[in-house]
């Protein structure tokens, strides 16, 4: 009795796993960012749009090669590098293949150190770094390497149309830059400094200062800074709370004029502004949402706000990072080896969801797209934070910084 | 010279919300002798909870329900918790209050999610009170110095001058002698517990507007109520009040002037090393007031603590 039990256990357990060979394989894709602690909800947004992508994108189309499905694994790094290095381990250990991860350069930095390290040291379980929004122009200058790929216009592509924007503008003639204390932050001011004297060198700096990043309470001594210096507009890369705590106290300590942006959209974060930030918060990013590009676009949208009616397309570039690796996978056919999907990666040019075309430079391995200035507005079709206020496109700057330097000198396997 | 006034009163609102937070924390902490861990995660509840009022009942509502809710909660705490654990000595009830606050706030992010909340401060004082050389001060900033003076003064007139207050000190420092003549110790307890937790809820419903409403509110303000109540000295509510307007005052103006350390060491005689990116000093020279505001109270808290271990009004020999 006892044998024949075990017998069909043996038998029912090989079964089922060869079934599970001959199966369509998923492949892993790790999404390492802070899911706890005071930036967690730009990190769970961002997971939700990364499952959503892999799932409306690749999976309900049939899979990547001959079927083999995404799966995002979330890792919570805690927005701390030291963390993001052990949950990097982990999910190599994992076996997973591809990193993605966004929020923080400072993570970004250890990340492509610690990933450009293990796939000397590890030629047989080397991995990708997909950056979907760590812009520090450094990650694809200085500390640039082969696995590493961003997908979102560095600091200084949007700060380039940034500026632009404010030199047309005849009313600014002070600039307050104001920004996080760690290398995005820096990067910014220093991209705000360098591309304003070039462009128009009446145009003065005012102020230009640090905070610490995600622990200032109150920001109305900032605000107060602000205002005294009769700055005619505010540049900050701030983010997460750091963009509403800064902003509504610049607007609520009588600042009036334009406050140019990097990431204040969605997350909560328009939500917070509502009334307040109509005609004051401008953003440069990828990605339109308002007007809507094409009917994809806007179908892809309420696809998602169905599956998550509390969540934000707030990163569109998510849905080209996936696009873009499937396309990569295919044309390499394989994804257990990712020597030919970076091959296959760089150069790309591919037409993304959000209207436009994309295209990895195959010399630093930025994308080259269209960068728009956007503004907070109750005009809109598709809103962020189900408040009936939304970013629209005012200003568009096709294949922004195509033929910009680099200094990165990429070594290739 | 009109930006040092215009400092002085951020400072002060600043400074009175960290009282009105401290206040109930060092009142807890001379009942019972233990640090409230989970006291901040009070004044997150009180934000929260008046958001949701809010929506449904507006503002004022929410400024007179959630506090209440948010002391029953505490009082509720006290009483199924605390009470229980206390018998087993400080450090358990320290692992307790500790565990509730993480408890605390995962609840928050799992019925509110992690996104901010878009609470915002009522129509009525959403006006310029008056301005300052063109530093317009927001009506409801003077609104919550206000509503934290009241209390304060409310406070200080229960704690001495009304019968329940006398009856609260001395089961402060006696409490056997006090449950000996007839009065419920473990009620006034729950009483002392209730009231603090409340005042950290109504703490919440009116930071939450300005300094916003998101599951990492608890954390930010978490350790500064600590060191303001070591800086004040434990158990005294004068103390409380000194050190959260120092602390207030120091850190906006930290935050408002450029104070560079090049000029201070310049001042003090020392010479610039050059290059000075090639300098073991670098960062040392380098350093401007904005940077350190947030760490000048602990620095403070350390002096205290190494010249005046019971603080500013303690009594007690720590």
């Amino acid at each position: 009795m006892r044998t024949t039990t075990m017998l069909g256990l043996t038998t029912a357990l090989t079964l089922a796993a060869s079934a599970f060979a001959a199966g369509a394989d998923t492949i892993k894709i790790a999404f390492i960012d802070p899911l706890s602690g005071p930036f967690a909800g730009t990190g769970t947004n961002g997971l939700h749009q990364y499952e959503f992508a892999a799932e409306e994108l690749v999976n309900k189309k049939g899979g990547v090669l001959d079927g083999d499905m995404f799966e995002i694994v979330g890792f919570d790094n805690k927005i701390s590098p030291k963390e993001s290095l052990i949950q990097l381990q982990v999910a190599i250990d994992q076996g997973i293949r591809y990193i993605a991860q966004g929020n923080s350069s400072g993570v970004a930095n250890a990340l492509t150190e610690a990933i450009n390290k293990h796939n000397r040291r590890n030629p047989d379980d080397r991995v990708l770094f997909l950056n979907y929004s760590a812009v520090d122009p450094a990650l694809t200058n200085d500390k640039c390497n082969f696995w590493h790929f961003r997908f979102d216009a560095n600091a200084d592509i949007k700060m380039d149309a940034l500026t632009d924007s404010i030199v047309s503008n005849d009313a600014i003639e002070k600039v307050y830059i104001i920004g996080q204390d760690y290398s995005f932050g820096k990067a910014v001011a220093a991209a705000a400094v360098k591309y304003l004297g070039e462009k128009a060198p009446e145009i003065e700096v005012v102020g230009n200062e640090l905070h610490p990043i995600g622990k200032v309470k109150d920001f109305t001594p900032y605000s107060r800074k602000i205002v005294a210096s009769e700055a005619d507009a505010v540049i900050t890369g701030n983010w997460g709370a750091d963009m509403v705590g800064l902003g509504k106290s610049v607007l609520e300590n009588g600042f009036t004029g334009p406050i140019y942006t990097y990431y204040a959209a969605a997350d909560g974060i328009t939500a917070a502004f509502g009334d307040a930030g109509v005609g004051s918060l401008r953003l440069v990013a990828e990605g339109q949402l308002n007007p809507p590009p094409n009917d994809r676009a806007s179908e892809y949208i309420q696809a998602f706000k169905a599956k998550y009616p509390d969540g934000n397309l707030s990163q569109a570039r998510i849905t080209n990072v996936i696009e873009m690796l499937a396309k990569a996978i295919n044309e390499a056919g394989t994804a257990e080896d990712v020597v030919p999907v970076a091959y296959a990666l760089a150069g790309m040019e591919h037409e993304s969801l959000w209207g436009g075309n994309l295209m990895m430079r195959e010399s630093d391995h930025q994308l080259i797209q269209n960068v728009h200035i956007m503004e907070h507005t109750d005009d809109v079709v598709h809103d962020h934070d189900n408040s009936g206020f939304g970013v629209k496109v005012v200003k568009t700057v096709e294949m922004a910084a195509a033929d910009s330097p680099t200094t990165c000198k990429m070594r290739r396997p | 010279m009109d930006l040092i006034l215009v400092n002085l009163i951020d400072g002060l609102v600043t400074g009175l919300l960290l009282f009105m937070l401290s206040a109930g924390l060092t009142l807890i902490f001379s009942m019972m002798g233990v640090l409230n861990f989970a006291h901040a995660s009070f004044y997150m509840l009180g934000a929260y909870f008046a958001f949701q009022i809010s929506l449904y009942m507006g503002f004022w509502m929410g400024l007179l329900i959630a506090p209440l809710v948010v002391g029953v909660l505490g009082a509720g705490v006290e009483r199924y918790g605390l009470r229980r654990v206390h018998q087993y000595g400080h450090v358990p009830e320290l692992i307790f209050t500790f565990g509730l606050a993480l408890l605390i706030e995962e609840v928050v992010q799992f019925i509110w999610g992690k996104n901010q909340m878009p609470y915002a401060t009522p129509e009525v004082l959403q006006f310029t009170a008056f301005s300052i050389a063109g530093n317009s001060i927001p009506a409801y900033k003077i609104f919550m110095i206000f509503i934290s003076v009241a209390i304060f003064v409310g406070l200080l007139y229960i704690l001495t001058r009304t019968r329940v207050g006398m009856i609260i000190q001395a089961a402060l420092t006696y409490p056997k002698t006090v449950e000996a003549l007839g009065h419920n110790v473990p009620l006034i307890f729950m009483g002392v517990f209730g009231v603090g937790t409340a005042l950290a809820g109504v703490a919440g419903v009116i930071a939450g507007p300005v300094l916003g409403t998101f599951p990492g509110m608890a954390f930010v303000l978490g350790s500064i109520v600590f060191v303001t109540i070591v800086i004040g000295g434990l158990g005294s509510l004068w103390g409380a009040l000194v050190a959260s307007l120092l602390i207030g005052w120091i850190t906006t103006f930290s935050k408002a002037y450029n104070l560079r350390m090049e000029d201070l060491l310049t001042w003090l005689g020392f010479t610039k090393p050059e290059p000075i990116w090639d300098s073991a000093w670098r960062d040392m020279w380098s350093i401007t007031s904005p940077q350190i505001a947030d760490i000048l109270p602990y620095i403070l808290m350390v002096l205290i603590l190494i010249f005046r271990p019971y603080g500013l009004f303690g009594k007690r020999d720590a």
